[in-house]
């Protein structure tokens, strides 16, 4: 089954869309009709500069609507949730106690030289995020809030010294690629040190999704407005997954 | 528009304040840093990079032994000035490359240093106090539109594409342009040499990188008819060289916190509180102004709880700049916009607030920092919440305004972003100019009563850190909750204890410099 879709303005398939960019051009009515057909250019029809004025020395800004002759197939989309696992703090608790059987340790960073520790806080720090309490909170979880700037080769060796369930990544700043580069660092140390497969590795941040986290090789990751309970929830089900897989292996090699 | 606070409340945490902070000055003068000595050689004209890029003021105060050390780096420093006749700079050259070594002229007698010293300790200061002159003539012929002084960042990483973005922006109204540091650079304890063009978050701060904005922005004030400031930062582990460097490039605001390093850093408290005296003495003496961080304890935990520490550490800041010899007008105390905008009569606690220090502290150019937290993918909404924020500036006739991206929560700000917020910021200022002097608080109302709780708070607060200690108030967490040891974080190899004899020329100079 397919059902596509176009944006929608006031009539189902107008495709409209509003765009605002600034061009690198003193205003004139030049620049507007400029910007008329680099929106053109874009693929759209019907277009519409609405706004066109100078707002520098050699810079000009406008506002566009258009529509797009392109529709989107949603029912062909994937991009998983890692929330799937809705828990309230006790019944996390009490699923860690009966599947994992003790706590569960684990360690947060804002990795490379990232300062911005808000993201990697609202899910650990006891106080929590919108009245959710944060994982310091939970009985079952050990947690170490590592803090701003940490080297990633520094959290992956605290990894490997305490015996780390899961880690947690944060990154905010994302100029020039800085988060991905650091979030692909911190997976392939990971790998290198042969400690992949025993952390679940989870990265966060404002830009972060959970498809581009499976993209870089994590097991899940949260983007803006998580609560520490989905993150919470999502290390107790993947890790108690993952030892239980690990006994049956055991048990069928027969050690 | 008065809100009525109880002035023995206010008197009451202005002594708490002094007996917090006169305890850790004793330790202050006692006490010196690497980056104190590296300073007073880039005032006397050390500057340069050796092998390895490593800069010349760290070359020359890492090669001195503990024992020397003890004494600054200045004596030994006039001592090899005397014996090679050379300039400063070129001496601190020849050391670099191993033509000279400090340990070399131990035997000079001080009195050959300090007279070796003096005429580059005279020019050093006259140089400093000619920047000033140079600042405050311009500002007379090219004064500035009336406060709330629109500040905005530029963050490029690029010093030239940032030269780019503060020329339009100060063409779209901003007085203020700050050039935002490398993400990291504060936990650098050297300063960056040369103009730079690769930063994450930021750009580095450099001297050369002081000097191309500089130029710059002045060439737009003379276009503008209207003097345009130029901020970095004083914060981190290299305060006191960063204000050496400023006041020389004729910046005329510093980020400068007395705690905000030790908190949001893990910089080690003593290296922090040593930093901030001497870099806000040079800071005092050089005419810029400071602004301090209390947006980061709005930022990083509940804005409405955190009111009263805001006010506790606004109180701490300005005794630790009155005791660097900072007159009121150049302390820029910090403030932010960060209370969760779906909270009911959030507006109003923030009116609250803001009023609160505009009284408490009159004569300061109050710095206000806008909302960060809150701000999501949803420009729209953003907008509208800077908007409010705006409001809030002008009615409380905050001095230092910085204004609020709507695509806070997405990128550094783009141009285009840029203008949209300092034309938001505007036409807010603008409509409503004269709106605060118009009304009046309901006695006993919600505001009113909100300023008096955030008053006793942040007294009871005070009590508690007066009776502690401020050293070991910070280790029990009682700020931001975050603790730190009085020995730990970064930078504590680079305290020492002053020896019998120690010098800086600088710090004798400065103290009791009538501001």
């Amino acid at each position: 089954m397919s059902k596509l879709v176009k944006p929608y303005g006031d009539t189902m398939n107008d495709g409209k869309v509003q765009l605002s960019f600034t061009l690198p051009v003193e205003w004139s009515e030049a620049a507007d009709e400029a910007a008329r057909q680099l929106a053109v250019k874009m693929g759209f029809g019907d277009v519409q500069v609405v706004e066109g004025r100078r707002i520098a020395d050699g810079f000009s800004f406008f506002v566009v609507y258009a529509a797009t002759p392109q529709s989107i197939d949603v029912e062909s989309i994937k991009a998983p949730s890692a929330r799937a696992h809705a828990m309230s703090m006790e019944e996390i608790d009490a699923f860690v106690t009966e599947r994992i059987g003790r706590k569960v340790r684990i360690a947060g960073a804002c990795i490379g030289t990232d300062a911005h520790t808000v993201g990697i806080d609202a899910i650990l720090n006891m106080k929590g995020y919108k009245g959710d309490y944060g994982l310091e909170r939970y009985h079952s979880f050990e947690s170490h809030n590592l803090g701003s700037q940490i080297a990633v080769e520094d959290l992956v060796r605290f990894a490997k010294e305490r015996h780390i369930d899961a880690i947690l990544a944060s990154q905010v700043v994302t100029q020039k690629g800085s988060d991905v580069r650091n979030f692909t660092e911190l997976a392939e140390l990971l790998e290198a040190e042969g400690l992949r497969d025993d952390v679940v590795l989870i990265c966060g941040g404002p830009r972060v999704t959970n498809l581009m986290a499976s993209e870089l090789g994590y097991d899940a990751g949260f983007g803006r407005g998580t609560l520490p309970s989905e993150v919470a929830a999502f290390v107790a089900v993947t890790l108690s997954e993952r030892l239980a897989r690990r006994e049956k292996v055991t048990e069928r090699s027969g050690v | 528009m008065e809100l009525r606070v109880d002035r023995a409340k206010i008197d009451r945490c202005r002594e708490l304040a002094e007996a917090t902070v006169a305890p850790v000055e004793d330790f202050i003068r006692a006490h010196s840093t690497v980056s104190v000595e590296r300073a007073v050689l880039r005032l006397l004209g050390v500057d340069g990079v050796g092998s390895d890029e490593v800069p010349v003021p760290n070359l020359i105060v890492d090669a001195l032994a503990p024992a020397e050390r003890a004494f600054g780096v200045t004596l030994a420093f006039g001592r090899a000035l005397a014996e090679t006749g050379l300039a400063p700079h070129a001496l601190g050259e020849a050391i670099a490359d191993g033509t000279h070594r400090l340990a070399d002229f131990a035997d000079t007698p001080e009195a050959a240093a300090r007279g070796a010293l003096q005429p580059h300790v005279d020019r050093a200061l006259a140089q400093v106090r000619a920047r000033r002159d140079q600042r405050s003539t311009l500002m007379e012929r090219l004064p500035q539109q009336p406060p709330p002084l629109l500040y905005v960042i530029v963050a490029s990483g690029n010093i030239y594409e940032d030269r780019t973005a503060a020329v339009a922006a100060a063409e779209a109204g901003a007085q203020i342009i700050a050039v935002i540091r490398s993400t990291g650079q504060s936990l650098l304890d050297f300063v960056p040499f040369g103009p730079t063009t690769e930063g994450f978050g930021g750009t580095y701060a450099t001297q050369a990188n002081f000097h191309i904005m500089r130029a710059a922005l002045d060439e737009a004030s003379e276009k503008l008819g209207r003097y345009v400031m130029l901020t970095n930062y004083a914060s981190g582990l290299c305060m006191p060289e960063i204000a050496a460097m400023a006041a020389i490039e004729r910046l005329d605001m510093l980020l400068n916190d007395s705690m905000y390093g030790i908190l949001f850093r893990d910089i080690n408290m003593k290296r922090t509180f040593i930093d901030q005296h001497f870099s806000r003495m040079l800071n005092a003496y050089s005419g810029i102004i400071i602004n301090t961080g209390e947006d980061n304890y709005l930022t990083t935990a509940d804005a409405v709880e955190q009111a009263p520490a805001v006010l506790a550490s606004q109180f701490i800041n300005e005794e630790f700049a009155h005791r660097a010899g900072m007159p009121d007008r150049q302390i820029g105390l910090g403030d932010a916009y960060e209370i969760n905008p779906d909270l009911e009569n959030g507006f109003l606690f923030q009116l609250a607030q803001a009023q609160l220090a505009r009284q408490i502290f009159p004569d300061a150019p109050l710095k206000y920092m806008p909302p960060t937290k809150h701000m999501t993918g949803d420009i729209f909404k953003g907008h509208l919440i800077d908007a409010m924020f705006n409001l809030t500036s002008v009615m409380t006739r905050q001095t230092i305004h910085l204004c609020g991206m709507l695509t806070e929560a997405i990128h550094t700000p783009f141009l285009g972003d840029r203008v949209l917020s300092l034309e938001n910021a505007r036409y807010i200022m603008n409509t409503a100019r004269h709106f605060g002097d118009e009304i009046v608080f309901k006695p006993g109302g919600t505001i009113e009563r909100r300023a008096q709780d955030v008053l006793a708070g942040c007294e009871r607060l005070l009590e508690r850190v007066a009776s502690m200690g401020l050293m070991d108030a910070i280790d029990a967490a009682v700020f931001a909750d975050v603790s730190r040891h009085p020995d730990g974080g970064r930078g504590f190899d680079g305290v020492f204890a002053r020896g019998d004899g120690y010098y800086n020329p600088f710090e004798e100079a400065l103290r009791g410099v009538p501001a």
